[in-house]
């Protein structure tokens, strides 16, 4: 358990990451960046495991689950929490088959993927291998599309909309307040 | 003998009052014992993470309003915590600690209505709620001073906060801080041992930690079940590592703990407005923007939108109800590439099954309400 002083969460950098499963696991790291670690997507299972079972850092905790769609590829990234030892890291994991993109589960590792696994199925369409109950969940059944990738439609309004000024507005900027 | 029973379907909302907004729960029932808890969702899904896509990043701080509406203070400022990272914007000590003041301001608010509601689910019919909406009428009131809006609040900016507070803000806030413990008294008095309460809502919904740590649920229902992680202390953000003040937990990881909890933190927000109030300095509520990440675009819109550099991070902080995270792409360009929200209410449902499965009717009810969701977070 975190101490009561102040103390600050300690960011496990990708490159860190990936060189502690690289000798856990060799060749399960694809690539890595100061942000993240991208992980092989057949290694995921056994790799999540041991993030969260390895006593230096017992990533207990999945904080975030979503995926990104990279245009020529679609990402899934993971940001994991340890609790009892106030660290954090991210992993993602590639699915580059863009008609049918597929990812493991980790709902075997972390039972707090459930939800969020069904949301990224739901609106960017990433199947996730052995969920144990992949389903739409905020759109409807039968709903054509995944509406979070870019290929899907332009959102209503355009691009910034509501930025022109009213008439005999000063057309000055706003001093850097953005 | 024993009565055999048919498995029967009960749909609980989408228009119930205990739901909190439109959410469904689809219940499966085996005479009044629950077998089976499915989860629908989506009444109120804006997918608001595709609109940020096209709008500037200020242009979506009022998307942050709307999902937590009852916190709109802590949406704004997990955001635009999650974009100064991304750019390295520092913002000024006053701005630090008035984002500190609003959003404590803020917990107490969204706390009287979740343990007002609670009460109100329990069968404490109206009367709690009404004493709690008194209370949080009053830190309305103050929000209005600063922003002029009550609920949708738009308050926080990238760098800072939108305009300092008025003359008028500090004594008045310092009056509300001196009379809620009182109130706080009262509420205690009126609740804790209201045998309504107790009866239904002790050893209802139990949360081991492993569980509770394993389903990624945070807030005060991690702390319910006794795992003393606030991420105020264990990652301080805009002023919390200059106060003092103590996590609540649970014992238990019942509904009564989550109860108690939210009532506790209540206390300790008074705490630190208390200390707040007094080590408030003087000085800007905004950083000047570094000019690399303002500059005009080849076009009349956006003329000054900040663009900041390619890359991603992840801010989060602690809403009033548990981890609130902005995962954000940067691609360079004056708006987003990716913007998804880590919505606390939404993960929080996560083990809804596991905790009413074997409970009644009466069960699923007061442990919806404990988990204490906001519609407009869950679809967003």
């Amino acid at each position: 358990m975190p101490s009561n002083g102040p103390s600050v969460t300690k960011a496990i950098a990708g490159l860190d990451i990936a060189h502690r499963i690289e000798q856990k696991f060799p060749g399960a790291v694809e690539e890595a960046i100061p942000e993240a670690a991208t992980m092989k997507a057949d290694r995921l299972a056994e790799v999540c495991a041991f993030l969260r079972d390895d006593p230096d850092l017992k990533f207990e905790f999945l904080s975030s689950l979503t995926a990104v769609d990279r245009l020529e590829y679609f990402e899934v990234v993971y940001h994991l929490t340890s609790i009892r030892l106030n660290q954090m890291t991210a992993i993602k994991v590639k699915a580059s088959d863009r008609e049918n993109p597929r990812v493991p589960s980790v709902t075997g590792v972390w039972v707090g993927a459930n939800l969020q696994e069904r949301e990224a199925y739901d609106l960017m369409g990433i199947v996730f291998v052995g969920h144990p109950d992949l389903r739409r969940m905020f759109l409807w059944d039968g709903f054509d599309g995944w509406p979070l990738r870019k290929d899907y439609l332009v959102g209503p309004g355009g691009r910034f909309p509501g930025l022109e000024r009213f008439p005999g507005e000063s057309q000055e900027p706003l001093g850097g307040r953005g | 003998m024993t009565v055999q029973t048919e498995p029967f379907v009960v749909n609980l909302g989408p228009q119930h009052p205990s739901t909190h907004g439109v959410f469904r729960l689809r219940l499966t029932l085996d005479g009044e014992r629950i077998i089976d808890a499915d989860m629908v969702m989506g009444y109120l899904h804006r997918s608001m993470e595709k609109l940020a896509e096209e709008r500037t990043y200020t242009q979506n701080i009022p998307f942050t309003d709307r999902t937590d509406y009852l916190a709109a203070m802590t949406g704004n400022l997990a955001y635009v915590i999650a974009v100064e990272q991304l750019c390295g914007i520092e913002p000024p000590d006053r701005a630090q600690w008035l984002r500190t003041i609003m959003c404590e301001l803020q917990r107490i608010a969204s706390h009287c209505m979740a343990v007002g509601i609670f009460a109100n689910d329990c069968g404490a019919w109206q009367t709690p709620v009404m004493h709690m909406l008194r209370d949080r009428e009053k830190v309305l009131d103050l929000f209005e001073m600063a922003c002029g809006a009550r609920l949708t609040l738009n308050y926080m900016r990238i760098g800072g906060v939108s305009r300092d507070v008025p003359p008028e803000f500090m004594p008045t806030a310092r009056k509300l801080i001196k009379d809620l413990p009182k109130k706080l008294d009262e509420y205690e008095d009126l609740l804790l041992e209201n045998e309504i309460i107790v009866e239904r809502s002790r050893g209802i919904g139990v949360l081991t930690p492993e569980q509770a740590m394993a389903h990624s649920v945070s807030g005060p229902m991690l702390r319910a079940s006794g795992v003393a992680w606030d991420i105020r202390k264990a990652d301080p953000y805009a002023a919390y590592d200059k106060v003092d003040f103590d996590i609540a937990v649970g014992v238990h990881g019942d509904v009564y703990d989550r109860f108690v909890v939210r009532l506790a933190e209540m206390r300790e927000s008074v705490k630190i407005l208390e200390q707040a109030l007094e080590l408030i300095p003087e000085g800007p509520v905004h950083a000047q923007l570094p000019t690399a990440t303002v500059q005009p675009i080849d076009q009349p819109v956006a003329p000054l939108a900040i663009r900041p550099p390619v890359g991603e991070a992840y801010g989060r902080i602690e809403s009033p109800r548990g981890e609130l995270g902005f995962y954000l792409i940067s691609d360079g360009s004056p708006a987003p590439f990716r913007f998804h929200i880590r919505s606390p209410s939404y993960i929080n449902l996560t083990p809804l099954k596991l905790m009413s499965v074997g409970g009644t009717v009466a069960d699923a009810i007061v442990i919806l309400g404990s988990v204490d969701i906001i519609v407009g977070e869950v679809d967003r």
